[in-house]
């Protein structure tokens, strides 16, 4: 037996079904097909699953899809609109902020809750806000880089 | 299968079987307090209340079987509110996140070392759902804010099928991971008393990593001075030196009616070193901790002071 779950995903009014024992993780990519979420850990460490849920950062397996009737999610799926990238990405790009993109989804709904919340971080501020995300490639310089650079 | 009245109607309640038919495990999101007490006290399996989850969900990833029913309590108002009574003393709700309670800004000021210790546990993500709470009731020697809420003289606002009754704090851990709630109970706000003027109080721990990681050693210090510079009250509490955190009596004793000179501080970081009773592990040495919380509840002792002379 399945739970019907009504919940609001990138803007877009959404049903999914899901046992009460599913994570929201499990859902995105598995019911809804959005797999730009990525699984690491699964449990809370790596930051690769982080999404934005009624505005505040989590990671998405840590959270029970039972738990996200009438929630507004964000994934990395609602970051560019148009066909245009979102700023955060443009600047991972141009940055070279990734290198094998794993932790990438992840890392750019974190820069973006933060910059929801603080418009305009210092680098300190953005270390401390992207220490829950890991990343084994790039040594983050270029990731600090790539967020301060869209500091309004 | 729903053995519980829905008198609200409003709440939510799901169940999910196994191939075999089996029931893997009910959830609900009460919306009252009777309704929660009810949801425990109905129960016949295994129960567990669930707030932010960031401790639950990694045992069942890690194979712990769920619990027959889950009950979600962050529906119910009074878990959720911080409020400022007209005495002085705030009331926060067990469920109220790591981010809700740094967003507060008078009880940031009027608790910074209890805040500053929620906030250090984990990241940006775990802190939108970890609950003070929870944190509590995981019961693990490391948890950071318990110290700090022993050393605030926190009690507890506990409910129960059969009625509500209050604890402090540092009754509540028994031993690692065991609280001596009944299955029947839950937390749902903790008390913190009015402020004397000149009261102040601060947390430090010491983790091998600066982010993300678990305490091998912490202290909490709560004190007032009077109008001398003189402390007339303190309390201190040891976290991760313990299978539950140490209130560490005869070390605030040495701090009363003292300005905190050397010679005092001295006394005090060799009574705070002998009050530790750590194991050793991979992540730090009984003899390491042993010295380091000596030197955090030092630290965490000036810290105070100084914010209390403000």
């Amino acid at each position: 037996m399945t739970i019907s779950i009504h919940a609001s995903v990138n803007g877009e009014p959404c049903q999914f079904q899901c046992g009460t024992t599913d994570t929201l993780l499990k859902v995105l990519r598995e019911n809804l097909q959005l797999t730009g979420t990525k699984q690491g850990c699964g449990t809370g460490d790596c930051g690769a699953c982080s999404v934005i849920m009624n505005g505040e950062l989590v990671c998405a397996c840590l959270v029970l899809a039972v738990e996200c009737g009438q929630a507004d999610i964000r994934t990395v799926e609602g970051l560019s609109s148009a066909g245009q990238l979102h700023s955060l990405q443009q600047a991972f790009l141009d940055n070279a902020a990734l290198q094998c993109g794993i932790c990438t989804p992840g890392l750019l709904m974190a820069s973006k809750a933060l910059l929801d919340k603080h418009p305009q971080p210092d680098e300190t501020q953005i270390r401390y806000w992207i220490a829950g995300n890991l990343c084994r490639c790039t040594g983050y310089d270029k990731i600090v880089r790539a967020i301060m650079g869209c500091v309004s | 299968m729903l053995r519980i009245p829905l008198k609200s109607g409003k709440w939510f309640f799901a169940i999910t079987f196994s191939a075999a038919g089996t029931v893997i495990m009910e959830y609900c999101a009460p919306v009252t307090l009777a309704e929660v007490c009810a949801a425990l006290g109905a129960a016949s399996g295994t129960v567990k209340v669930f707030a932010g989850g960031t401790d639950l969900l990694p045992r069942f990833v890690a194979g712990v079987n769920p619990p027959a029913l889950l009950i979600d309590i962050k529906h119910v108002p009074e878990t959720r509110e911080i409020r400022r009574l007209a005495e002085g003393g705030f009331v926060i709700g067990s469920a109220c996140s790591g981010g809700q309670i740094s967003a507060h800004t008078e009880l940031v000021r009027s608790w910074p070392g209890l805040t500053e210790a929620m906030d250090l546990i984990g990241s940006v993500q775990i802190q939108s759902r970890a609950t003070l709470g929870g944190n509590l009731c995981n019961a693990s020697p490391a948890a950071d804010s318990v110290p700090a809420l022993i050393a605030s003289r926190a009690r507890c606002r506990i409910a129960g099928s059969d009625g509500e009754r209050e604890l402090p704090v540092e009754d509540i851990i028994v031993s690692p991971g065991r609280t001596c709630l009944r299955q029947d109970e839950f937390i749902v706000s903790f008390f913190l008393p009015a402020r004397n003027p000149r009261s102040a109080d601060a947390y430090l721990r010491m983790t091998p990593r600066t982010e993300m990681d678990i305490a091998i050693a912490s202290a909490a210090v709560n004190l007032t001075v009077d109008e001398q510079g003189v402390v007339n009250e303190c309390h201190v509490v040891l976290g991760a030196v313990g299978p539950v955190p140490v209130y560490a009596l005869p070390a605030a004793r040495i701090l009363l009616g003292s300005r905190l000179d050397e010679e005092v501080r001295q006394r005090f970081r060799r009574q705070i070193s002998a009050l530790c009773r750590p194991i050793s592990d991979k992540r730090g040495s009984a003899e390491y901790r042993t010295d380091v919380t000596a030197v955090l509840a030092d630290r965490a002792a000036m810290t105070a002071y100084n914010r209390a002379l403000l």
